[in-house]
């Protein structure tokens, strides 16, 4: 095969100043003939270290030749068995920091688009007609899963694939978690998400909405009252931060996830046809630097922010959002205000935000995270006037299950305390894996938490321990 | 979905619905609240849990039509589905047993005090009901709390039924009458400025007073932050850790304002809703 030497293959995108008036995805994906170009420049090293990248150790450089081989029922078929949710994380995995960071090809001619060609050979799939009717699940045990988001629908699925008849309990009236609520269309539409649910579906397991794990039904409940044998809780990180600051009560302030709720979840940028509203103004800044802030940001220019900023106390160094979506922000207009610490929302006479009075800070000696401390310079108070803040300076683990759930142990900071080897909690039979274990973190770990919670699981249940 | 399987008009724009939802019935207590989402791409509103029946799997919630959801949740008819419903959410207010209990409603909120006071009674205390309305038509379900309390005082404010004036004037009544009419707790559901009246009236009396907040919700699991209201100087989100709360060190001037923020749109979406004559 011979070796293409050249740059990665770019992505086609949509041209931003359309793309920034509708809520259609950005990444219009490879075609074929890309697909396949990109897939030649693999040089299918001895020591893959792209896969050392992976959470999940994905065997790239299979799929990626079975691709180049013009085999993409085979790469389908490899990429799912290492990762169960191929679409999305193609679409959505920081892979810069992963995969494509250790590629042998990136230091010279930029990485192979591992993500990229994940996305290709996913959306092939999609696009397939829907195989044979799979065999209804066998096992005699019944496992519950709470939470529909990545980490509880990979685990669901292996566990179905298992055998398992699995049920999925979700607290909101559609599943996903923030695959549905957070991540808005334009990165990932919602389509994807319901062809991987389906898929589910078909594999026998249940979907329950509307269900409250520790409120509709205690977990308690689960095992005695419902015949569980086996719980898995991937409930998430959904509790938002605030920053304590003046003014952050006033109208028009939003955490991140109630903004994107509405847009995502509710459909506000639909409103009035659907019910649900968003007031966006003509200035919105968001607060934040990570995926969240990129994706409330993107949003207002959506709803129709015609100035729409990111306020971040660190530099850009610090960013912790993937690099495409700070590019395609920037494309997008969107300008970026690094070492500006905001202290203080202001407000009019109505009490509607009016301004975000900030602080303007320099670099000093490193943290406790290794990180330089933003210190403030004196004097360096500034306003932005704005109509809208938006925070998204970060969530951590909702404590509602916790609180109802006796002997249910977690950490100070709220994560469920679970054994490293088998992600199983404090309590017996009762498995945790994704956000809620980890804090926020990414969406591969909590697929691959999920994937390793549904092994140990199999293992203890057909071991009847 | 949830099966209405009975509806009842107490006044032209309040409805009681007894709804099938045997999962919320059998975890359910006074004092908690549900959410519900009426139609495709609708929104997810709060209801207060009038009453519950385990045996039978039943929640009933009374819903006064205020705006587009609320409407066309009244508009539903026995045997319509609910699209989804989710609770029990929220607490149960903290006050110990064994007092004098003055429960204080107006709107909606008469409907949400009738199982909460059935379960104080039940309980052992003592309970006082004082419902508000304009005119006595509007009073609602006054036959069912005279069942479930000690003592039901009525005001309407034409005096067409029972006190002529607030509800807050026959509380301070009360307070200033002898001892056997003065409570040691009040509780108050309601509109936002009774609530307010209310933890004024007993401020300075030592009264244990709880107002239900009622901010707008999204999900109603503390994911949001929308519903967040300020108490004693700190931020509380009403769906998990309320919506009971000490009503003396209740914001209320931030919670009013925060309850109109969409006032516009609000208005927006009734007018296209009257306009093309769609539940
Ligand atoms: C806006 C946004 C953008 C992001 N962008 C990226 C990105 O680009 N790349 C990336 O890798 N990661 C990204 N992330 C992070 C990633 O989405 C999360 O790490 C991942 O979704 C965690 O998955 P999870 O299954 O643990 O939980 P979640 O996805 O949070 O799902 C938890 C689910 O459990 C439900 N639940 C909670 N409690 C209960 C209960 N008691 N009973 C029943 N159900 C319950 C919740 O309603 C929710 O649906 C982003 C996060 C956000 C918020
Ligand atoms: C914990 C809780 C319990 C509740 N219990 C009940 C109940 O048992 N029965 C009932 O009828 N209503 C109850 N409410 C209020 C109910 O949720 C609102 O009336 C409803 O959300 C209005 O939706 P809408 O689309 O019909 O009207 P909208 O178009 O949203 O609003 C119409 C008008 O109602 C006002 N309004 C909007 N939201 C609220 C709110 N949360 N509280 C008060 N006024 C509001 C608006 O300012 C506006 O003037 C409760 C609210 C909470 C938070
Ligand atoms: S799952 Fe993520 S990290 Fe793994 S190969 Fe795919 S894009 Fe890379
Ligand atoms: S490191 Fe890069 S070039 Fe080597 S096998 Fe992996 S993807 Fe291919
Ligand atoms: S309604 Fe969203 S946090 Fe309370």
């Amino acid at each position: 095969m011979p070796v293409k030497r050249s740059d990665k293959t770019p992505m086609p995108q949509r041209d931003p100043t359309g793309r920034a008036q509708d809520f259609d995805e950005v990444n219009e994906g490879y075609c074929f003939s890309h697909a396949m170009f990109e897939a030649e420049r693999c040089l299918r090293c001895q020591d893959p270290v792209c896969m050392e990248g992976c959470p999940v150790r994905i065997p790239i450089s299979d799929f990626v030749h079975a691709i180049a081989a013009g085999d993409l029922a085979r790469a389908a078929s490899i990429l799912r068995t290492a990762n169960p949710l191929p679409g999305i994380c193609g679409r959505v995995c920081p892979q810069e920091s992963q995969c494509e960071l250790k590629c042998h090809m990136a230091k010279r001619f930029g990485p192979v688009a591992v993500g990229h060609l994940e996305r290709f050979v996913a959306d092939w799939e999609r696009s397939q007609p829907v195989g044979e009717t799979p065999p209804a699940p066998w096992q005699s045990a019944r496992v519950a899963v709470v939470g529909s988001g990545p980490a509880g629908l990979v685990c669901a699925g292996q566990l179905a694939r298992q055998g398992y008849p699995v049920t999925v309990y979700e607290a909101l009236h559609a599943p996903g978690g923030v695959l549905r609520y957070g991540i808005p269309e334009f990165r990932l539409p919602n389509a994807i998400l319901d062809w991987e649910i389906d898929a589910l579906k078909r594999l026998g397991v249940e979907f329950v909405n509307n269900v409250i794990i520790g409120k509709t039904i205690t977990l308690d409940n689960l095992f005695d009252r419902y015949g569980f044998a086996a719980v898995f809780i991937g409930t998430g990180a959904g509790l938002p931060k605030f920053l304590g600051i003046p003014g952050e009560n006033l109208n028009g302030v939003y955490s991140a996830n109630e903004f994107l709720t509405r847009i995502n979840l509710m459909q506000a940028f639909q409103f009035p046809e659907a019910d649900t509203p968003l007031k966006v103004g003509k200035r919105v800044a968001v607060i934040g630097s990570g995926n969240t802030a990129m994706d409330a940001v993107r949003s207002a220019r959506r709803m129709g922010a015609e100035q729409a900023l990111v306020v971040y106390r660190r530099s850009e160094a610090e960013m912790t959002a993937r690099v495409e979506e700070y590019h395609h922000a920037i494309e997008e207009g969107v300008k970026f205000h690094w070492l500006t610490n905001p202290v203080e929302v202001i407000g009019d006479d109505d009490g509607w935000v009016a301004g975000l009075k900030c602080l303007r800070m320099e670099l000093g000696e490193p943290d406790e995270s290794g990180r330089a401390r933003p210190v403030p310079i004196e004097g360096s108070e500034l306003v932005f006037p704005v109509d809208n803040v938006v925070l998204s300076i970060g969530t951590t683990p909702n404590p509602l299950l916790a609180k109802t759930t006796p002997g249910l142990a977690t950490h100070s900071w709220g994560g469920l305390v679970v054994d490293e080897k088998k992600g199983e909690t404090s309590r017996r039979r009762v498995y945790a894996g994704g956000d809620a274990v980890t804090g926020a973190a990414t969406v591969i770990l909590a697929a691959g938490a999920g994937k390793s919670a549904a092994e140990a699981i199999h293992q203890d249940l057909s071991a009847g321990l | 979905m949830a099966a209405i399987q009975e509806k009842r008009p107490l006044t032209p724009i309040t409805k009681l619905l007894r709804v099938h939802a045997p999962l919320i019935a059998e975890s359910a207590n006074a004092g908690q609240f549900v959410i519900v989402r009426v139609r495709e791409r609708g929104e997810r509103i709060p209801l207060t849990i009038t009453d519950y029946d385990r045996d039978r799997g039943l929640v009933t919630i009374v819903v006064q039509e205020v705006g587009v959801t609320t409407r066309c949740l009244g508009a539903l008819q026995e045997g319509d589905e609910i699209l989804d419903i989710v609770g029990p959410l929220g607490e149960a207010p903290q006050l110990q047993p064994g007092g004098h209990i003055i429960g204080v409603g107006g709107g909606y909120g008469a409907a949400a005090l009738l199982c909460l006071m059935r379960e104080r009674k039940e309980q052992g205390d003592r309970t006082t009901v004082i419902v508000g309305a304009r005119h006595k038509d509007l009073l609602i379900l006054v036959d069912e709390l005279r069942e479930v309390c000690d003592n039901l005082e009525l005001c309407t404010d034409d005096g067409s039924a029972g006190f002529k004036g607030l509800v807050t004037e026959r509380l301070q009544q009360l307070i200033d009458g002898d001892q056997s009419q003065r409570p040691d707790y009040v509780l108050a559901i309601g509109p936002m400025p009774m609530m307010r009246a209310v933890a004024d009236t007993t401020r300075d009396t030592g009264i244990a007073t709880q107002a239900s907040l009622d901010p707008l919700m999204i999900d109603g699991t503390g994911m949001c932050g929308g519903c967040r209201v300020t108490i004693g100087g700190e931020v509380k989100f009403a769906c998990v850790d309320g919506p009971f709360f000490d009503a003396h060190q209740v914001d209320f001037d931030e919670a009013v304002q925060r309850s109109k923020m969409y006032v516009k749109e609000e208005s927006l979406a009734a007018c296209r809703q009257s306009e093309s004559g769609t539940g």
